[in-house]
């Protein structure tokens, strides 16, 4: 099959200022994005920063946005785009710019430090534990999270309002707050938490979030509705049924 | 000067690695009291562990309860062509339930049995369905699993920060020397005890499922620092990565497709496996289809399918009937669980592949077959190290998980290594940890020798001209990929030697572009040195080896030699020379011995 010709516009430049730079690179059948911009940096520009780790879609290093949507470079396949046609990519704009493709994601890592850790109830008798798959469903679909941090990306929150950073925790770090309230065998409660400190009524369900989730997690509906619902429960008891009247779930 | 300015942290243990090794090491390591780092050049969560997909092997007995350690011993060092250190298969298949209960215990949630157990799946070379899993995507849970664990003990994380060289004080161990990715500039880390959990080789070669990040650093640390290498002539080629299109060749295919019922297939349709089983497996194997597919449910009327043979064996069946004109229109065999199991079950148990194949190759799996063929894959050889404590040669050295040599001996059984890094990851940071904090007195750091290893990683920016180190790189995947892959032969291993000298001696004059900050390319030319070295301890260890044996398979010495049986080979470096020596296996006590005799 024919190799077809395209434009990588690509974001270069650090902190202190960049412009975009074009690049013809020849593209054959099946190259995703990242294949594109690792060729441009092997024969053209050695030193143009990017991360990646897995190129499967497993490791969650490899996020930009392209033409303006977030995505993960290593899933995007050149095909998506007519032959011939200039494909831009940049870094992630809601976290400071590194360098080139690169972003201090170290934001996302602070908050992971604050989350209360798993607390477990004993074990049974034997040493073991014993849960039923239909109850773990839930939770194994929030630990499906690769940390791309996509949906901290979108995130109005924190994307238009950098000074919500020091008390939101970010839809990446609900999945992770549900996912630990939700445990079978947890033991602790950090409603009071995620309602005094991390932000958790911040969150106007915009659904962005979920949008661009390449794990394809129900971070709104699956995770924030839920564990406001709890919040609700537990702080304004009375108002618990317009709540949930309002925003359509049970 | 500016390489004279670098930061010191100073710590009793550091731990180069944040897979799961690293990570169970830090954290054990912590436990004990010691002060931890963990280092790791990507970011934190990122390395190879998280694209683990099968499972993890451990003799819960959940499924089937007739499992214990001793059949999972007797697996492993069967599937290991008993080159394997006994004693590290021994306590690998003694410990890993603990170990994998205790991830249970900080939060993990494996897929479940009917009665509310962990469930456990079917892989090659395992007796009976052993491994702890969730969906495709066990690594995922077990490396945020591990790195929880690690942020609760507040355990100091060092990411996108690469180790270039360990530092010496006299010939003893002082530290290490490092660069942050992002700035550039250079970090020393002075420690008492240094675990070495960096992982594979894979890098070395062109296809290949393995990340960036596998260019062999702890190899070659462990091989500059003066610690020995064994077995590094096996390397494992699983026999099911992606083929097409051609930017995805290598990507995995993991074998818990075949543990679920996928079959493999020759152009012409034939399950052609049955062709290929090697007289040690043959009374357990399957000799027709039926059988084959009866064992799914039945384990006491029907023997093992024969796709689920170990790696190697696959591998060099798949290389087989590609040879032989009877391959898949892009050069590999077929692999078909579209007409075996219903759609739901596939998308049920095997998520991430169903997912993989539709957005990279636009191939529904459960509607068609996948194309595959083999693809570099792991480092069975690595650091020698002891058994019980994982010390390497040199004192105050420590080495777990890939990067280490000797549990897998001549081929490592699939789930096998998420397994070793938990068992030996845990031994390691313990150990480390009582050392560490029985040496008395501080460590001293040589502000010469950083001096002079700073100067010259700096110098590829200061050619004016020179080689690109990308196309170094390449080069070197072409020589390793053609020259010293799955088949092997004097003629072409020699000239393998060749060119890797004279790739040596290109990479000295390589020159980069830009400045230190986030250079990929300088990162390259860095990681150009251990990606040479381990290319060529690789290929010199095959040349020793002049037998076939698991993953190495010598087409000049097709028949496995008694000689060998009873050998490691082993590289050393002094004062610059590479030595390649024979040296024999530690012997097996007797009662271990008979447990490999007997048929159960
Ligand atoms: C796609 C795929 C699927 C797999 N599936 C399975 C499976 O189902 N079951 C199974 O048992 N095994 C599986 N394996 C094998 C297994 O995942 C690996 O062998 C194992 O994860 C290696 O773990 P590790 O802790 O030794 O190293 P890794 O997890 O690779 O971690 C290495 C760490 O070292 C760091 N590092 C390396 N060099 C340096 C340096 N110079 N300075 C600082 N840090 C450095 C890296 O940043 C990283 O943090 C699979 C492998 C692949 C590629
Ligand atoms: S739904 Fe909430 S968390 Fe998600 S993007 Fe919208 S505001 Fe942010
Ligand atoms: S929840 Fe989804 S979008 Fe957010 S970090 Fe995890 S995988 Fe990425
Ligand atoms: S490189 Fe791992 S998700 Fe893209």
């Amino acid at each position: 099959m024919a190799a077809s010709e395209y434009t990588m516009r690509i974001w270069r430049g650090d902190a202190s200022g960049g412009a975009f730079c074009d690049y013809r690179v020849s593209v054959e059948p099946g190259m995703v994005v990242l294949d594109a911009i690792h060729r441009v940096q092997a024969t053209q520009a050695n030193d143009l920063a990017v991360r990646w780790n897995c190129k499967a879609g497993k490791c969650g290093s490899c996020s930009a946005e392209v033409n303006g949507r977030p995505r993960l470079t290593c899933m995007t396949r050149m095909e998506l785009f007519p032959p011939g046609e200039t494909i831009t990519v940049t870094p992630m704009r809601t976290f400071p710019l590194i360098r080139d493709l690169v972003t201090d994601v170290s934001f996302n890592f602070g908050t992971a430090k604050q989350v209360p850790p798993f607390q477990p109830k004993p074990k049974e008798p034997d040493g073991t534990y014993r849960m039923q798959q239909e109850d773990i469903d839930r939770v194994q679909e929030f630990h499906k999270c690769i940390e791309c941090f996509l949906c901290q990306n979108v995130c109005h929150v924190i994307r238009d309002h950098p000074e919500h950073k020091k008390h939101f925790a970010g839809p990446r770090m609900f999945v992770r707050y549900a996912a630990l309230e939700m445990h079978p065998l947890d033991t602790d409660n950090r409603l009071e938490l995620l309602k005094e400190k991390m932000g958790l009524e911040l969150c106007n369900i915009t659904k962005c979030c979920t949008e661009v989730c390449p794990e394809s997690i129900h971070i709104t509906d699956n995770a924030i509705i839920p564990l406001k619902e709890r919040v609700v429960d537990a702080y304004y008891d009375p108002l618990a049924r317009v709540f949930r009247k309002l925003t359509g779930t049970r | 000067m500016v390489e004279n300015e670098y930061e010191t942290h100073e710590f009793d243990v550091i731990v180069i690695g944040a897979g799961g090794a690293g990570l169970r090491a830090a954290i054990e390591s912590s436990a004990q009291g010691a002060r931890t780092a963990l280092i790791c050049k990507s970011l934190f969560g990122k390395a190879h562990t998280v694209m683990a997909e099968g499972g993890i092997a451990a003799a819960l007995g959940n499924v089937y309860p007739e499992d214990n350690w001793k059949v999972h011993f007797r697996d492993t060092m069967r599937g290991g062509k008993f080159l394997n250190n006994w004693r590290m298969a021994q306590l690998h298949a003694q410990e890993a339930p603990t170990r994998v209960l205790e991830l249970e215990e900080w939060g993990a949630l494996f897929d479940r049995t009917e009665d509310g157990h962990i469930l456990q799946r079917d892989f090659g070379g395992h007796r009976y369905a052993r491994l702890a899993h969730v969906g495709d995507r066990t690594g995922l849970e077990m490396i945020r699993t591990l790195q929880q664990r690690a942020v609760r003990q507040g355990i100091d994380v060092f990411m996108e920060c690469t180790i270039m060289r360990l530092l010496t004080d006299g010939d003893r161990l002082s530290g290490a020397l490092a660069y942050w990715r992002e700035s550039g500039k250079f970090v020393v880390f002075k420690a008492k005890a240094i675990v070495l959990a960096t992982g594979g080789i894979g890098k070395t070669y062109k296809i290949t499922s393995n990340s960036w990040e596998y260019t062999g650093d702890g190899h070659s640390l462990a091989l500059w620092a003066g610690a020995d290498l064994i077995d590094m002539e096996f390397v494992q080629f699983h026999p099911t990565g992606m083929v097409w299109p051609p930017s995805v060749r290598g990507i995995l295919v993991t074998e818990g497709v075949r543990g679920d019922g996928g079959t493999l297939k020759n152009a012409q349709g034939e399950r052609f496996m049955f062709k290929y089983i090697p007289e040690l497996y043959r009374a357990e194997t399957a000799e027709t289809a039926e059988e084959a597919d009866r064992w799914f449910t039945d384990r006491s009327a029907a023997r093992r399918t024969p796709d689920l043979l170990p790696r190697d064996e696959v591998a060099r069946a798949i290389n087989s009937e590609v040879k032989a004109g009877r391959g898949s229109p892009h050069g590999g065999v077929f692999l078909d669980i579209a007409t075996r199991r219903d759609p739901e079950y596939i998308k049920r148990r095997l998520p991430s592949m169903y997912h993989q194949f539709k957005e990279l190759a636009g191939v529904d799996i459960t509607q068609e077959p996948m194309e595959v063929g083999p693809t570099c894959h792991y480092a069975m050889g690595g650091v020698r190290v002891d058994a019980d404590t994982e010390a390497a040669t040199i004192q105050g050295l420590y080495a777990a998980g890939e990067v280490a040599g000797g549990m897998h001996g001549a081929n490592r059984l699939g789930g096998n290594s998420l397994s070793d890094l938990l068992v030996f990851g845990q031994r390691a940071g313990l150990a480390a940890a009582r050392y560490a904090l029985g040496l008395t007195g501080g460590v001293r750091i040589d502000a010469h020798q950083v001096e002079t290893l700073a100067r010259e990683a700096l110098e590829p920016f200061e050619r004016s001209d020179g080689e690109n180190p990308y196309a170094i790189h390449q080069d070197l995947q072409e020589c390793m990929q053609s020259l010293v892959g799955i088949i092997r032969i004097e003629g072409e291993l020699k000239q393998a030697v060749d060119k890797i000298v004279a790739l040596e001696d290109r990479a000295k004059k390589v020159r980069v572009e830009g400045h230190r900050q986030y250079n990929p390319g300088w990162h390259l030319a860095l990681d150009l040195k251990s990606l040479l070295a381990v290319s060529k301890c690789i290929t010199l260890a095959a040349l020793e080896r002049k037998e076939s044996r698991g993953g190495h398979t010598r087409d000049d010495y097709p028949k496995s030699d008694p000689h060998f049986a009873k050998i490691n080979v082993v590289l050393r470096q002094k004062k610059d020379q590479l030595g390649v020596a024979q040296e024999p296996l530690p012997e097996m006590p007797e009662d271990l011995r008979q447990l490999l005799e007997e048929k159960k």
